[in-house]
């Protein structure tokens, strides 16, 4: 039996009077990629969008619940702390628009006003473009600014900033959505790799892809976990009737 | 003509209200550029017999000595602009966050009001509420009141650049810092604030050129001076009180210094707004 | 991620043919050589492991189908790996119902040595290796080879119909025995033929892209 690194207990999200996530529960194991998948406004990314305290920032946004990080109640920890250890990747590649390659990857600790020696600097941002399988295109042009890259490559970019945080848990809003075929491949054979050392958690409307790379599939419909299991039976037998229709392409 | 295109009714006809409509935009804006194109020509012609080296680098002479220049009204607008721009920036900045930060809510709607209703008060006004502040406590005229009323008049404009480039900034530039787990204030100096320098420095040229050519409100508190200084507590000349001075002489020699002055002036706001058109396309970030 | 899934997938099935192989091997050998014990290997171990092995390929099967979504080639190998799967698990049934009669054989007097019932073994374990190897190598030509053998099995198993035939006309008590061997012989037909069916599966697999398309159309019409 796996490893849990993360349980979701009870999670009632809320936009104002709108409940959008209703009553998640969850186990989400250590070295896993995770996928939730469903139908536009089902509720997945307001889900992970509250495991990195970022729902609650909007005007009027709440949650209710518990959300253990190993035995820790990440709704009630210091939310700055809780964003260093789960980092997130957005649907559209937001990388750094002042800053080169090199001040992207080590942004967090740069913005946070983190002092660390230049070899250690240097290492890291190494380290992480390598994960992020961008290092041989970029490395000699690590003082350009980050967005001269293409699309894939911004959006790796961002997977390099947000693994040089170290975190224990990567977030992805269905990072590949706005990419080309190509780009979305060597994405999802990094994060085959790259689950070795971090949790993933993906939120992705493509089917495909859930039923490719991942290990652990969540379906949400209208709010609610409709069915939660290991993706091999999720896909060849689904317990749940609705779950069967959605991966039909019924609807969503 | 091709004869097997579609002859529908009114082609032909259609095809000249266009050709009418074109012609008449660009000989409006032409009708509106040559007004324009007449007072440079004017000020340049008046103006360019005095320009020299010495002009640019003398201060001026009495009446009936010849040679002279205007180099302290020059220097003058030089400490007069730098200390407006030391005043209202920061105040013009942090507004300009407050307001695209807070943008959905009332008292943010009340303030936006107050800095338009600013924008509308005559700038000499604004010199006599210098002149009450700073001119009467001090007894006595200084480069400081003037810079503090050129400051009141550069604000709205500081702040309505700065508020407008801020609200361009897409909200994902934000949460991607917030992802690093940046808090608020890291967030907006050391991400927000630098993408936006190119939308917020333009806002800052073009008031500056704006308020060079100010005069009413440094009637009564830069109040002028013939004399180099560099003191801001005390009276200093700069470019417009020169010109309006000498303009209203009797002497025809210092209304040709008038003219010459005008040119420098003309071409000092010409070089700032450049800049600044210029300089905001060349660094402007795009989403 | 998807070749490394069929690779392996390959490999299982390869496994698979020889437990059946070594299966059909100790059969024979332990009707040929009266060793029971070897007969209740096959009876009892051995087709507990090809019945588990089974199951395993198929599910395999299946979640590469749903993960993958293959298409073209990927496709066609997948799910003719599927129907191999099946057939080699009916070979097995066959090698367990040799050992099975085999067992009766043992216990009673020999009818005769056995010569041509250990030929027509060894000619069949021929076929399934071939067969085997013509899937392994992607060589739908070998894999036509195999096809063509088919009909000296058949051959094989009419004559040892006709001499058997002679012993039961002669002596009453033979029959049952005899008819045991030659169940033993009509077990070894449905295992080449079996063997033929993987050839076919393979020469599909292949045909999508192989330009022979014609030849390989007319030999199958023979």
């Amino acid at each position: 039996m796996e490893d849990q690194i993360l349980s979701i207990k009870n999670l009632n999200a809320y936009f104002k009077d709108f409940n959008a996530v209703k009553n998640v529960s969850m186990k989400v194991y250590k070295n896993s990629i995770t996928a939730i998948m469903g139908p536009s406004g089902c509720g997945k990314t307001t889900l992970i969008r509250c495991i990195n305290r970022l729902h609650e920032l909007t005007e009027g946004a709440y949650s209710t619940g518990e959300i253990y990080l190993r035995n820790q109640d990440i709704l009630k920890l210091n939310p700055i702390v809780i964003r260093r250890q789960i980092g997130m990747v957005f649907q559209k590649p937001n990388p750094f628009p002042t800053m080169s390659i090199y001040d992207n990857v080590i942004a967090g600790y740069r913005i946070n006003g983190i002092k660390l020696p230049k070899s250690e600097m240097d290492s890291i941002v190494e380290l992480s473009l390598k994960r992020a399988a961008l290092w041989e295109e970029v490395k000699d042009k690590l003082r350009q600014k980050g967005v001269f890259l293409s699309g894939g490559q911004q959006q790796r970019l961002c997977i390099a900033r947000a693994i040089a945080m170290n975190p224990e848990i990567i977030l992805m809003d269905e990072p590949t959505s706005a990419l080309d075929p190509k780009s979305t491949l060597k994405i999802e054979e990094l994060l085959y790799e790259l689950k070795k050392e971090i949790t993933i958690i993906i939120v992705t409307h493509n089917i495909a892809q859930a039923a490719r790379i991942s290990d652990y599939t969540a379906f949400m419909y209208l709010g609610e976990l409709i069915e939660y299991d290991r993706s091999d039976k999720m896909f060849t037998n689904p317990s749940d009737p609705k779950t069967n229709e959605y991966l039909r392409g019924t609807f969503g | 003509m091709s004869g097997d295109r579609m002859e529908y009714k009114g082609y032909r006809r259609r095809r000249l209200i266009d050709k009418i409509f074109k012609a008449t935009i660009y000989g409006l804006s032409f009708l509106l550029f040559l007004p324009l194109f007449l007072i440079f020509g004017l000020i340049i012609k008046n103006g360019i017999s005095h320009i020299s080296l010495e002009f640019l680098i003398n201060n001026p002479k009495p009446v009936g000595e010849a040679g002279g220049g205007i180099l302290n009204a020059m220097i003058g607008t030089l400490i007069l602009m730098i200390t407006s721009t030391i005043i209202a920036l920061p105040f013009g900045v942090l507004v300009g966050i407050f307001l695209s930060e807070n943008s959905k809510r009332k008292y943010a709607l009340v303030i936006s009001t107050i800095v338009d209703v600013f924008q509308g008060i005559p700038s000499i006004v604004i010199g006599i509420v210098a002149y009450i502040w700073i001119v009467l406590p001090l007894k006595k005229f200084s480069a400081l009141s003037g810079a503090l009323a050129l400051s009141f008049i550069m604000l709205p404009t500081i702040i309505k650049s700065t508020e407008e480039t801020l609200k361009m900034i897409p909200y994902s530039l934000k949460e991607a810092a917030y992802s690093v787990g940046a808090n608020y204030h890291r967030t907006i100096l050391k991400v927000i604030l630098p993408a936006s320098l190119s939308g917020i420095l333009s806002g800052i040229l073009v008031s500056i050129a704006r308020i060079s050519g100010e005069t009413a409100p440094l009637l009564f508190t830069a109040f002028g001076s013939d004399i180099l200084e560099y003191n801001i507590l005390k009276p200093m000349g700069s470019l417009p009180l020169l010109i309006f001075n000498y303009a209203k002489s009797p002497y025809p020699e210092w209304h040709e210094i008038a003219w010459s002055a005008s040119l420098v002036l003309i071409t000092i706001v010409f070089i700032f707004n450049l800049i600044a058109t210029i300089g905001e396309n060349r660094w402007k970030i795009k989403f | 991620m998807l070749q490394q899934n069929i690779d392996n997938l390959k490999k299982e099935i390869i496994n698979y043919s020889f437990l059946v192989d070594r299966m059909i091997e100790k059969a024979i050998k332990g009707l040929v050589e009266s060793d029971k014990e070897l007969l209740l290997q096959v009876i009892n171990e051995d087709e507990k492991q090809a019945n588990r092995l089974e199951i395993e390929i198929e599910d395999m099967s299946i979640v590469m189908i749903a993960k993958y979504s293959p298409k073209g080639k990927d496709l066609r190998t997948i799910l003719m790996m599927l129907k191999m799967n099946n057939d080699l698990e009916r070979i097995g049934d066959h090698a367990v119902d040799i050992s099975e009669s085999a067992m009766y054989l043992i216990e009673r007097p020999k009818l005769k040595s056995y010569i041509d019932i250990p030929r027509m073994a060894a000619l069949t374990r021929q076929m399934l290796s071939d067969a085997i190897d013509s899937f392994i190598e992607e060589d739908n030509i070998k894999a036509n080879e195999v096809c063509k053998k088919d009909d000296i099995i058949d051959d094989f198993r009419d004559q040892i119909l006709r001499e058997l035939i002679t012993y039961m006309s002669t002596d009453f008590n033979s029959i049952e025995r005899a008819l045991r061997i030659l169940n033993i012989a009509r077990h070894l037909e449905r295992i080449a033929d079996l063997s033929t069916n993987i050839c076919e599966d393979v020469i599909y697999m292949v045909e999508g892209k192989n330009i022979k398309h014609h030849s390989m159309l007319e030999q199958k019409g023979e």
